[in-house]
């Protein structure tokens, strides 16, 4: 009996944790992976649809890429890439703020506030700059809320930042009613004014230059400056950062005032930049899906301008798949939510590598007699060990 | 007395990775005895015990129940034997009352009757005597309470052999009174207990036998009435090995570092620390020897600024000035501004000393990095300071650029204790320098450490080994239960002496 027991047979998989896997290394398996969702897309597009896949991927890139898209999809990118930059500082801080929503929704609202009341009664540049002052200043208030009481009474940041996009929707609703006495949902360009000048006459460009010098700065404030690091030591350990003097609360509030104003900058870039008018759904969710750019690109901002791209050309190629192959549009977000699966999938085979013990079966066949021999008693102990 | 024995043991034997936790062990338990199983950190007992408890499966070596060799692979087999463990941190669920824990995972046939659940956790309750209100929730509770809460949910799944992992650790002393008084009414109805724990006076006061471990063997066991505690303490500390560390005289000492009647309590309200003084001087290494959790932590956190304290002052002179200033209620960063040097290993060295996921060059400046008025890092220093210390200490590494947490433990320590010198501490503080190290780098930061001392920096030293404190340490404070049971000569203290005061508190119930 006892000796039957010391026979513990090694599951069929086995997964280990891998260390220091090489950057090329990294590459080559997240293209394998790409290529696989790929595949994937092609088989199912031909089994549902019976369409030409490589029709299709071409339309995706068209979408994307084709004439006069180019500059919109660039513009698009820009927009999703500023509400990345910020919430990625407070990622690397740990402080998972997924209501990037609501704290730009408040910038636009501020935005439009400001547009409502003055647009006919000032000049372009000190309303410009009124509107700036005001979105940042609401960003970063919507922002900093959370992180107060995060910071002196330990409450949940991931709640806490979700429920404050409802108060911001709500308010912006309010706003509508107010504005709009026609009882439209959408307070429109006509009640705004013109808001921020096209640069040089090019429309988008200003967001397009502002998102752009926004990136360098913040890649440098993370990476160079001493606040940078204060960040990254208390999204490490807080244990160490107090061990080391840092004054935790300090950076969790600093953190959040810094992120909530980036995110209130980009409200204003979408309405005094952009739309030039305000509903509850002004943001289009750029809020939720910057957390996945931000995560994909590693909470570094230079990466984040690739997976920025990935994502945005993603969804603009899905959009004229569904109308030029004439296809629900709920069949190219299957395609999108493949290959988005398929590449966060890739970091799983980046940092794991996976055993498989073929001797498994074989022995099971032996093992038909004696048929008590144990089942799992070795796991728990190799747990204990990692 | 062969049909007596409830449990048995067999040469059992325990490894994890290269480490023996376990070495051929033997045990055995009498039905309707209490079993004291003592020992020093580190010297297997928790492991051995939690192989009975079915958390953990013997490498090699037979297990016993009742006569019948038994194959426990879960704590669910352990529960079908009637062996239950009472852990020493709680698994309870903290929103759900006493008896809603009690039951949590039972499936008992029939509806599920809270009221019935109720009624019988109340007649154990009844039955041995132990103060509990079955629909108190547990975060209401006291710690003591959710220990009768842990016996309990054992006791309700019909347990007949209770093993008990350090039980008293936690309670205070009116609380072990009361905890044994129940222990005691369990043996009389018949139950076979196992009481783990390092406490010589509790052993003497409680159990009937003591079965004492050293380094993962089983050294002897022993019936409690015949045997005295300084024989117990040198069968678990063993006798004293000599490791030839190099220990100058102290130069000309001088006050550095006053400590008064510091007290201080856990977030659970436990007292951690209670009235400690000492003072450490200049040139010297001054040792704390003391069993895990007497507050060793929690002294030197609160020297260093990171313990709120209820009560003491700490007071520091200034080598130079001759100032005093004092340090209690400061924060580390007010402590640096007062000019005062001091450096500290902590225990958890990537949790608290160093950034696991930065490079060696980042967490090089970990502590310098405010340095200079500008808003961005200067890496230049960081980055040579990592240079020599790779060199000078030998670190292994494939560069400054690596992660420090893919490097192996004792180049992590180096990393670690290379950066605290590199500060010209005139206070050196170490918790546990040494724990997971091989000999050539434990001896490296042995050298570290006396080089420290001769240059006139107080150095305080936390250890585990009592061999390396008898050799290493000029004086050694010994803490047991918070308290300081004394402070010894480290040139003519005796292992045992050290030993049994680290055992030891006035208060024997």
């Amino acid at each position: 009996m006892n000796e039957q027991v010391k026979k513990t047979r090694d599951p069929f998989v086995r997964i280990t944790k891998r260390d220091g896997v090489t950057f090329g290394k990294a590459c080559i398996v997240r293209a394998v992976c790409i290529a696989v969702a790929l595949l994937l897309c092609a088989i199912l597009t031909v089994l549902v649809t019976g369409q030409n896949p490589l029709v299709m991927f071409a339309t995706v890139f068209k979408g994307a890429f084709g004439k006069g898209r180019g500059f919109v999809t660039l513009h698009e990118a820009a927009l999703l890439l500023c509400v990345s930059l910020a919430v990625t500082p407070a990622f690397r801080m740990r402080f998972w703020n997924i209501g990037a929503e609501g704290q730009a929704l408040i910038g636009g609202l501020a935005t439009a506030v400001i547009m409502f009341l003055f647009h006919d009664r000032m000049s372009t540049f000190p309303l410009v700059l009124l509107m700036t002052v005001s979105a940042v200043v609401a960003g970063a208030i919507w922002g900093v809320l959370p992180a107060i009481f995060k910071a002196h009474w330990g409450t949940n940041e991931t709640l806490f930042t979700l429920m404050m996009n409802y108060i911001a929707i709500r308010l912006v609703e309010w706003f509508l009613k107010i504005a709009d006495k026609s009882g439209s949902n959408v307070v429109s360009h006509s009640l705004l004014g013109d808001g921020i000048p096209n640069l040089f006459g090019v429309q988008y460009l200003f967001n397009i230059v502002v998102v752009a010098l926004l990136t360098v700065v913040l890649y440098i404030y993370l990476q160079y400056s001493k606040h940078g690091y204060e960040i990254a030591v208390v999204g490490e350990s807080e244990n160490t950062a107090r061990y080391v003097g840092i004054n935790v609360r300090k950076v969790i509030i600093r953190t959040m005032i810094l992120s909530g104003a980036i995110c209130g900058l980009a409200g204003l870039l979408i309405v005094g930049g952009a739309s030039h008018s305000i509903d509850s759904n002004i943001i289009k969710g750029r809020g939720f899906t910057a957390i996945m750019v931000s995560w994909l690109g590693k909470f570094n901002p230079l990466y984040m301008i690739l997976t920025t791209f990935l994502l945005v050309f993603l969804a603009r190629g899905a959009d004229e798949v569904s109308t030029i192959c004439g296809l629900n549009s709920s069949f190219s977000d299957i395609l999108t939510g493949i290959i988005l699966f398929f590449i966060i999938g890739s970091e799983f085979f980046i940092h794991y590598q996976m055993h498989f013990n073929w001797s498994f079966f074989e022995r099971e066949k032996n093992d038909e007699a004696g048929a008590f021999s144990a089942e799992k008693p070795a796991q728990t102990d190799e747990k204990e060990e990692a | 007395m062969a049909e007596n024995i409830a449990l048995q043991l067999k040469n059992i034997s325990k490894h994890f990775g290269t480490i023996m936790a376990n070495r051929k062990v033997d045990l055995d338990l009498v039905r309707g005895e209490i079993l004291a199983v003592l020992g020093e950190n580190g010297s297997g007992k928790t492991t051995l015990m939690n192989m009975i408890a079915g958390i953990y499966y013997p490498d090699e070596g037979q297990i016993f129940v009742d006569g019948k060799e038994a194959t426990i692979r879960s704590p669910k087999d352990a529960f079908e034997y009637k062996i239950g463990m009472i852990h020493q941190h709680f698994k309870l669920v903290d929103i759900f009352t006493a008896a809603e824990n009690i039951a949590l995972g039972m499936h008992d046939e029939g509806k599920f009757d809270m009221a019935k659940i109720e009624a019988s956790v109340a007649e154990l309750t009844e039955k041995f005597g132990f103060e509990m209100d079955p629909r108190k929730k547990i975060y209401q509770m006291s710690v003591s309470e959710k220990q009768t809460v842990e016996i309990l949910k054992i006791l309700y799944r019909g347990a007949d052999i209770l093993i008990l992992d350090e039980p008293t650790a936690v309670l205070t002393p009116q609380e072990i009174d009361k905890l044994f008084a129940v222990l005691r009414r369990m043996r009389e109805s018949g139950k076979s207990i196992i009481i783990i724990t390092h406490k010589l006076h509790e052993v003497m006061a409680i159990s009937d036998r003591v079965a004492v471990l050293r380094r993962g063997e089983h050294i002897a066991t022993v019936k409690t009435a015949e045997v005295s505690e300084a024989e117990l303490t040198e069968m678990m500390v063993g006798k004293k090995i000599s490791l030839n560390i190099d220990r100058t005289e102290p130069k000309n000492p001088t006050d550095r570092l006053i400590v008064k009647n510091l007290n201080c309590f856990s977030i659970d309200g436990i007292q951690k620390l209670s009235s400690v003084s000492f003072t450490a001087r200049s040139g010297e290494i001054l040792g704390i020897a003391g069993i895990a959790g007497s507050g060793q932590r929690e002294l030197l956190e609160a020297i260093a600024g990171l313990q709120h304290l209820s009560g003491g002052e700490i007071t520091y002179i200034d080598p130079q000035t001759g100032v005093e200033e004092n340090l209690r209620d400061k924060t580390p960063q007010q402590i640096r501004e007062l000019g005062v040097r001091l450096s500290f290993v902590p225990e958890d060295r990537l949790g608290m000393g160093l950034v696991g996921n930065m490079d060696i060059v980042d967490n090089m400046m970990l502590r310098s990095y405010r340095r200079g008025r500008s808003l961005f890092l200067d890496r230049k220093q960081p980055s040579n300071l990592a240079d020599e210390i790779i060199a000078s200490l030998e670190v292994v590494t494939p560069s400054s650029h690596t992660p420090v947490r893919r490097l192996s433990g004792g180049n992590v320590q180096k990393v670690l204790v290379g950066r605290e010198i590199a500060a010209a501490p005139t206070v050196l503080m170490a918790a546990y320098p040494v724990r997971g190290l091989d000999i050539n780098s434990s001896y490296m930061i042995y050298n570290l450490l006396n080089a420290q001392k001769e240059n006139g920096v107080a150095v305080i030293f936390v250890g585990e080994d009592l061999d390396v404190l008898l050799e290493l340490c000029d004086r050694i404070l010994v803490l047991c239960g918070g308290k300081v049971s004394g402070i010894v000569e480290g040139r003519k203290a005796k292992k045992e002496q050290v030993g049994l005061m680290m055992t030891k508190t006035e208060g024997v119930s």
